[in-house]
């Protein structure tokens, strides 16, 4: 099914299509002119993007063009100061992450999110753990399985769920933040620069992951700075620029060097 | 289900440790951190292995259980303020809100209101403490450390006031049965201060509740983003701990004999210690519930041997201050 749905996507950007003109109901998420600002600092102006359903969406720009703080409002993290997010097409308000959750994102934060301290299973089932009996005591044996199953699909060199994440290499930690995300069947999972920081095979596992995803159905939102895996991977592409989304390319039709261009400004959008 | 191949770094162990059940501990002793992670019960047993040489009285049937009663209330206050340490804030005034609620049950008593409406009130007086405190530091956002500097002050003022600098004595059939019941030694004190421990390990570390503290210590940022609630679990943690001070105050009372507007900051110190004694690090994150307790009954028998042989009063601040600045130059070697 999800593969029709692909071909169908790719016949209209070669017949008819028109940046910023895809029909309603291919739009899953919509973002318009949010607005977010820290003290003095204006880190979203006014930014909109949209994520076509069944797509790998690309949002690129430099650093501090925005693009974390645009996924930190689209999870629930942030609260806009103003602007609008649709949903399929109604609109949500998330004030925390778990709503965001609820409606179905994921999200990998920049940072991770991830609670050194803590165990990898306890940091894959945080704010939603799993209860049992009458006293509602975490299901820790429930838990633990479920982390293992869902780290053992992703990583190259899956850590034992037990370890306490302090113990983790860069990687594994990145491992864990993945597949946590990517293992609820969400319909929308967000990547702040998920292979920042990873060997090869691990950049390569990642990557498989998404294209997995997508393969399934979910809809991909992947920040990164790295064009080769953008045009790869995105079918879809946004480039932010202090604070604004300035542009937006079908892949297939755009080329990093455009890309660049549009980053820097050389090309106004 | 994948089999998890150790991929993560592991501890080293000697190469020709003996087999056996032995050898792993054989292997952990070795290390530096292993005496740093087991710090106070090693520390117990070190003073008990010293003082019953030294004193023929220390490990008799008797001085045990009087030690046990005399722990009871550190043990319920280091468990309180384990909670609030794990989030990485501290509650200063943790013996001040007992003392609120030791002159609480005071009024109340002499009121006429009866034991278990007395208690109620104490440990209601003391929880307003606790409320005030999280209110202070969640919302507000003040810094722990100067938010419960403040309550101490207030709290102490506040039973001073009540109290008008008096103590109030209780003669109440109830609390005489608390001081001296027991079931074989263990007297009733201990006893309940034991269930209250184990009541709050299984919070800690069977509940969501108990996650969540632990996850607002390690990194508040990632737990908030994870949909932790953290300024609740801050307000709870503070309200857990003037809780079970109202609880220690009855305790107080029943061993007084008065509620007595007192200030009693040695119990504040010692608690801390007995937390920084268990293993529980003061930049939060790192719940321990035995090992704070295992600390308090360290303080109470070096508190007890030194009386035993002896030696002068004057020395044992110097004594708990020595094993505690011990045992957090200790904590350096703990395992990451
Ligand atoms: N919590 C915050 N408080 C203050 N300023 C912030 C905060 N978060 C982001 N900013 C500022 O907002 C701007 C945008 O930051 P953001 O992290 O969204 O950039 P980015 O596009 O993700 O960059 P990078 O590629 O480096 O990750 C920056 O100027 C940053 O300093
Ligand atoms: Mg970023």
């Amino acid at each position: 099914m999800t593969q029709t749905s692909r071909n169908e996507d790719e016949m209209t950007t070669q017949t008819d299509f028109q940046p910023g003109s895809a029909p309603a109901s291919e739009i899953l998420l919509e973002a318009t002119d949010i607005k977010k600002s820290f003290g003095g600092v204006h880190a979203l102006k006014g930014a909109s993007i949209t994520m076509r359903r069944g797509e790998i969406t690309a949002l690129v720009g430099d650093n501090g063009a925005g693009k974390s703080t645009l996924v930190r409002c689209l999870s629930g993290i942030h609260r806009p100061d103003s602007g609008t997010i649709r949903l399929d097409g109604d609109v949500v308000h998330f004030s925390t992450p778990n709503e965001a959750r609820k409606h179905g994102m994921e999200t990998v934060q920049q940072n991770l999110a991830l609670v050194e301290e803590l165990a990898v299973w306890q940091n894959f089932f945080l704010g939603r753990e799993l209860v049992h009996g009458p006293f509602r005591t975490l299901d820790r044996k429930n838990m633990k399985r479920k982390a293992a199953d869902m780290l053992a699909d992703l990583a190259v060199n899956a850590p034992p769920v037990a370890s306490k994440v302090r113990r983790l290499s860069g990687g594994q930690r990145q491992a864990v933040a993945i597949a946590r995300a990517a293992g609820w069947g969400s319909k929308i999972v967000i990547m702040d620069e998920p292979t920042a920081a990873l060997g090869v095979q691990e950049t390569a596992k990642v990557e498989q992951t998404i294209e997995t995803l997508r393969d399934s159905g979910v809809s991909v939102l992947l920040i990164s700075h790295n064009f080769d895996q953008v045009m790869r991977l995105a079918n879809h592409v946004w480039v932010m620029r202090a604070g604004l989304a300035v542009a937006e390319r079908r892949t297939a039709e755009s080329s990093g060097d455009e890309l660049v261009a549009l980053i820097t400004g050389a090309k106004a959008h | 289900m994948s089999t998890p191949t150790k991929t993560g770094p592991t501890r080293t162990k000697p190469a020709d440790a003996p087999h056996g059940v032995v050898a792993p501990i054989i292997g952990q002793a070795r290390q530096v951190s292993f005496w740093a992670e087991q710090a106070a019960p090693i520390g117990l047993v070190g003073l008990v292995i010293v003082f019953s040489i030294l004193s023929p009285t220390f490990l008799t049937l008797g001085n045990i259980r009087a030690m046990l009663v005399a722990a009871a209330i550190l043990i319920v206050l280091s468990v309180a303020q384990s909670f609030v340490i794990t989030t990485g804030g501290i509650d200063l005034s943790i013996s001040a809100t007992m003392t609120v609620g030791a002159v609480g049950f005071g009024l109340a008593w002499q009121a006429g209101l009866g034991f278990v409406l007395s208690g109620l009130v104490a440990v209601a007086s003391a929880l307003v403490i606790g409320l005030i405190n999280g209110l202070l530091i969640a919302r507000g956002k003040v810094t722990d450390f100067i938010a419960t500097l403040g309550t101490l002050s207030v709290a102490t003022g506040l039973a001073l006031i009540f109290s008008d600098g008096k103590p109030i004595t209780v003669n109440s059939s109830e609390l005489l049965t608390l001081t001296s019941g027991s079931i074989g030694i263990f007297g009733y004190p201990i006893i309940l201060a034991v269930i209250i421990g184990a009541l709050a390990w299984f919070v800690m570390f069977r509940t969501r509740f108990g996650l969540h503290v632990q996850a607002a210590g390690g990194s508040e940022e990632s737990a908030v983003a994870n949909g932790v609630n953290a300024p609740r679990v801050r307000i709870a943690v503070y309200l857990i701990s003037a809780g079970l001070a109202g609880v220690a105050a009855l305790l107080l009372v029943a061993r007084v004999g008065a509620a007595e507007p007192a200030i009693n900051t040695a119990f504040l110190l010692n608690c801390i210690a007995a937390v920084v004694l268990g293993g529980v690090s003061l930049t939060g994150g790192k719940a321990r519930i035995v090992g704070p307790i295992i600390g308090a009954l360290l303080l109470t028998a070096l508190t007890n041997g030194l009386t035993l042989l002896g030696v002068s009063q004057f020395y044992q601040p110097l004594a708990v201050g020595l094993v505690v600045v011990l045992a957090a130059l200790l904590t350096r070697f703990q395992k990451k």
